[in-house]
């Protein structure tokens, strides 16, 4: 029996506004306990929530990005359940009229296809608190520094068909809401997290089969670990001829797998009603407007001017637009070093294994996209080979200093003297007769191969700063002297 | 000093007949020796308030004195006040102090009032007798026998006993009308969002709007001119310019069409009540006003929408009082769930638990359309009706209450005749219009309330239209029996 998975996400991004979304209390990440929490998000007798401007236009950003309809009218409801790190008893959240309605993006696979995921909707909510179970000797602490932060809950309609393509909707959806600067997308402290709906069915049926919900799966690797065992789960049940039952499961990282919560939850009517204290919000088609034209460029216009500008390929052009940190940085190293090609090989490779091995965001890159185009200007003018230039990349990754500075300290210029590389030639050759004997002994086609050693003897001796070209030029000659 | 009027002790202080001091002196000695029969306040603020009134005679002698400088009045425990125990009638708030205060605090205190105190009030402003208070029940002062009326029962009957001149007070289905109507003292509620909500301890967000209770529609007009006022921290407030309300109180009500709905003078209003609101509509024939048969045909569906959305959203504004972060919390929960179940077990009583049910029930999985949907349904309707009525006519008049005050406990164990005291007030909650009731007779020694419906935003009209009737009549300057003995102290 063949099988399809068939994934929806929820995905809830925290949006990168100053302030809460009723509140004016901060929503810095990582202060006190409860220092970043006002009257307002205690939920203080008499306190009333006053919508964040901010919020809105962020989300309206959101939904253009992602060619949705956007709600001229959006109506809060209360969500209402008792728990203690939600200070009202209900969440201010939206559901008959959220602010983005359906839409629609491209996402891209690592075969080179593409392939369209329909928006069902996106709508504002406020976060909860944070429940501490630890350092409480039986007692539960609660950090409301959190709660009435500003979150959008994106929405898939059930188009996804993998693990593989639920990880490319979440990096797609991660570029955009960073592109736009709503939201910092740092998975880590939450600020975006997915809740993943997945079912199975026999390949050509119609209709869906029961789904799961895994919750708060919060790393791109997590998910696709987490949809792929719950997938196989539900295939393992099926075909021995079991039933999957509808429900909330957690994803346990440790284990590899998914457990069910126990499904308490199933009976829960949170019975929303339109939030008295919020009027509906109306948005004028000029407010609209004028956000669509302040939106900046995407990363799949990004890309295709990358590719066409640059002379990029498809891929690279792709690799180098998923984050816009990464693309502007690779900008301005293009066009200051004038040498698109090489920027971003350096940029996709030594910077990337750079930033990689010191566990580095780009923003945080030791070495300044400055430096990486006056690096990449002295391989271009000939001042070092491109094996010398990693050497120069390291020690400005270690705080030497630009290109020039350590080029100069440590005397790594390529040497271009045509006399220093004679001499060098010469002696590599008088102390490698047996090697001469073969070359002269050798046939023509095969000599080519066999200038390999003597340059790199002679690489060897220049202890890497000969000019290689030189090298091959000159060694060439004197080796065909000799025949 | 008692009996003077607001108006009179504005005039009088600044003629340095008597000071802020006197005055608040006097009338915290008669709160001391009366109000324990009375029961109309929570909390007395002596000390702050003497503070209050001294700072207040220094701005008068300095000649820089804001429009109530010097007036004592008191506040409705519902508001919350910085460093004051605001408690909204509740075992759950006893031990709540909030550290803001209200809007309408602030706006009362920028034009210079002094606090003598917080009023009782029935637990969380459901009630229509002040019987559901954690701090017992307040006594009418023309029969002590006799509620007050709620929820604003204990500012009206302060004001009645002449304890303040004027009081706060909150109206989210008659709460200030109908207590003002038994307690014969001038009551209005303000058109939705005209004061702001910030710092009033919600019942129902859609309905619930501040106003003031006092003994004369002037004073009523001088107290709503300081409370009244946009304030962006309340996103339901409105932001219109609030006129100087005693500046239009001269004005000619000749040619004023005022109109009589049919269905407030149907079965169930008390024979002698409607003939003394007969008696006022004739007066204001006489003072040059048209009167206008209309109808309000919704008007019968307006008390069970209301017990439908009230109780709605009172379900969910009340649930943060959850043992968790302020308020009352159990002795020694097992589990979280145990405070959650005794915390609010025990300190709400008997009424708020009834109507947080009601909400709960109504909002449900399944009997929502049936019950808050049809309920909004009903609500525009009854929209729609004084949207009609008034193309026709510039004020609606009728009984605030269908009954003179009752006795003590006499409707404690009947919910839904409780409910009924609010029929006529609860309409111009439901369209979110002005309203207000003034006293226009008496019945067997009880006050009755003739209750004024303005249009939107038209309280300067209204307030004078109370005005020009308490010009030509006596009924608001009748004091209770309870301050006419004690007055003698």
């Amino acid at each position: 029996m063949e099988w399809e998975v068939v994934i929806g996400l929820e995905v809830h991004v925290q949006l990168a506004t100053q302030s809460k979304l009723f509140s004016g209390a901060s929503t810095q990440f990582g202060a006190a306990p409860n220092t970043q929490a006002c009257a307002i998000d205690l939920a203080m007798p008499g306190t009333l929530p006053v919508p964040n401007e901010e919020a809105f236009r962020f989300a309206v950003m959101f939904g253009l990005a992602m060619n949705a309809e956007i709600g001229r009218r959006s109506v809060f409801e209360r969500k209402n359940y008792f728990y203690p790190d939600l200070p009202k008893g209900y969440q201010t959240t939206q559901l008959a009229e959220p602010i983005v309605g359906p839409g629609e993006i491209e996402i891209h696979l690592e075969d080179g296809s593409s392939k369209k995921v329909r928006l069902h909707h996106a709508h504002l909510e406020e976060d909860a608190g944070k429940s501490l179970h630890e350092d409480f000797h039986g007692m539960s602490g609660i950090d409301l520094n959190r709660a009435g932060t500003p979150l959008i809950e994106i929405v898939s309609e059930p188009d996804l068909r993998s693990a593989a393509e639920a990880v490319a909707y979440l990096k797609k959806l991660h570029s955009i809401v960073t592109y736009l600067g709503i939201s910092d997308g740092d998975m880590s402290q939450g600020s975006m997290r997915c809740d993943a709906n997945v079912s199975v069915r026999l390949k050509g049926e119609q209709e869906l089969g029961t789904r799961t919900e895994i919750k708060n799966v919060n790393s791109f690797r997590f998910v696709e670990r987490a949809i792929k065992v719950e997938a196989e789960r539900q295939i393992d049940l099926l075909e021995d001829g079991g039933t999957v039952i509808q429900e909330t499961r957690l994803y346990d990282s440790d284990k590899n797998e998914t457990r069910s919560m126990r499904s308490k939850e199933v009976a829960n009517d949170y019975r929303y009603f339109p939030c008295p204290d919020l009027l509906p919000v109306e948005l004028s088609a000029d407010y609209i407007e004028k956000l669509r034209g302040e939106l900046p460029e995407l990363p799949d216009a990004k890309s295709a001017r990358f590719a066409s500008d640059y002379g990029l390929s498809a891929y690279d052009a792709d690799q180098l637009t998923q984050e816009r940190a990464t693309a502007d940085y690779f900008e301005t190293v293009a066009k200051s070093s004038a040498e698109p090609k090489l920027a971003a090989n350096w940029v996709m490779g030594e910077l990337a294994a750079l930033l990689n091995r010191e566990e580095l965001s780009i923003g945080q890159s030791p070495v300044t996209a400055g430096q990486l185009a006056g690096l990449i200007a002295r391989i271009k003018d000939n001042t070092i080979s491109s094996k010398i230039a990693k050497q120069v990349f390291e020690a400005m990754a270690n705080g030497e200093g630009d290109a020039d500075t350590v080029i100069e300290q440590r005397g790594l210029k390529q040497v271009s003297d045509t006399g220093a590389i004679e001499k060098m030639i010469d002696e590599v050759i008088a102390n490698s007769a047996k090697q001469v004997e073969n070359y002269r002994n050798a046939d023509e086609a095969k000599r080519p191969k066999m200038m390999g050693y003597f340059v790199g003897q002679v690489m060897k001796a220049s202890k890497g700063q000969a000019n290689p070209q030189m090298i091959n030029e000159i060694l060439k000659a004197k080796l065909d002297a000799l025949l | 000093m008692h009996q003077l009027t607001i108006a009179e002790i504005i005039r009088g202080l600044r003629e340095r007949e008597f000071s802020s001091v006197e005055i608040t002196r006097q009338l915290l000695t008669r709160i001391e020796q009366l109000d324990g029969d009375l029961n109309s306040f929570i909390s007395v603020t002596a000390e702050s308030a003497l503070r209050q009134a001294e700072s207040a005679d220094q701005r008068l002698a300095a000649g820089d004195a804001p429009a109530l400088c010097g007036v004592p009045i008191a506040h409705k425990d519902i508001f919350c006040t910085r460093g004051t125990r605001t408690s909204c009638g509740s075992k759950m708030l006893d031990n709540f102090v909030p550290p803001y205060d209200a809007h309408v605090v602030e706006q009362l205190q920028a034009a210079g009032i002094v606090s003598l105190g917080k009023t009782n009030m029935d637990e969380f402003a459901m009630g229509s007798s002040n019987e559901t208070s954690y701090y017992g029940p307040v006594r009418n002062p023309w029969n002590p026998g006799h509620v007050p009326g709620g929820s604003s029962g204990g500012s009206a009957a302060a004001v009645a006993a002449q304890l303040v001149p004027g009081a706060t007070a909150t109206d989210t289905g008659g709460s200030i009308r109908q207590p003002a109507a038994l307690t014969g003292t001038t009551g209005l509620k303000p058109t939705y969002g005209r004061v702001s909500r910030w710092g009033m301890i919600a019942f129902a967000s859609s309905l619930d709007q501040g106003g003031p209770i006092a003994r004369t529609a002037e004073d009523v007009a001088y107290l709503l001119s300081a409370m009244a006022g946009h304030d962006p921290r309340d996103s339901t407030s409105l932001n219109r310019p609030v006129p100087d309300f005693t500046a239009t109180l001269g004005d000619d009500i000749r040619g004023l069409r005022i109109g009589v709905p049919k269905e407030y003078f149907s079965e169930g209003l008390n024979p002698d009540a409607a003939a003394r609101v007969q008696d006022a509509l004739k007066e204001y024939e006489r003072l040059g006003a048209e009167l206008v048969e209309i109808s309000l045909p919704h008007t019968h569906l307006a008390v069970p929408a209301y017990y439908v959305i009230a109780p709605a959203e009172a379900s969910a504004n009340l649930s943060r009082f959850d043992g968790v972060r302020y308020g009352y919390r159990c002795e020694n929960p097992a589990d979280l769930r145990d405070l959650y179940m005794r915390s609010r077990g025990e300190g709400f009583g008997e009424e708020v638990k009834r109507r947080i049910l009601v909400g709960a029930y109504a909002l449900s999985a399944g009997y929502y359309d049936a019950y808050y949907n049809k309920a909004q349904q009903v609500r525009r309707l009854i929209k729609q009706d004084f949207v009609q009525a008034f193309g026709q006519v510039d004020v609606i008049m009728g009984p605030t209450a269908p009954n003179p005050a009752f006795r003590l406990n006499e409707k404690t164990d009947d919910p839904v005749a409780m409910y009924l005291e609010d029929i006529y007030t609860i309409s111009a909650n439901l369209a979110g219009l002005p309203a207000m009731s003034l006293p226009c007779g008496q019945v067997n020694g009880l006050p009755v309330g003739l209750q004024v419906i303005g249009n939107y935003l038209d309280e300067a009209r209204m307030l004078n239209v109370a005005h020009q009737y308490q010009q030509a009549t006596d009924w608001h300057r009748a004091s209770a029996p309870f301050a006419q003995t004690a007055g003698e102290q």
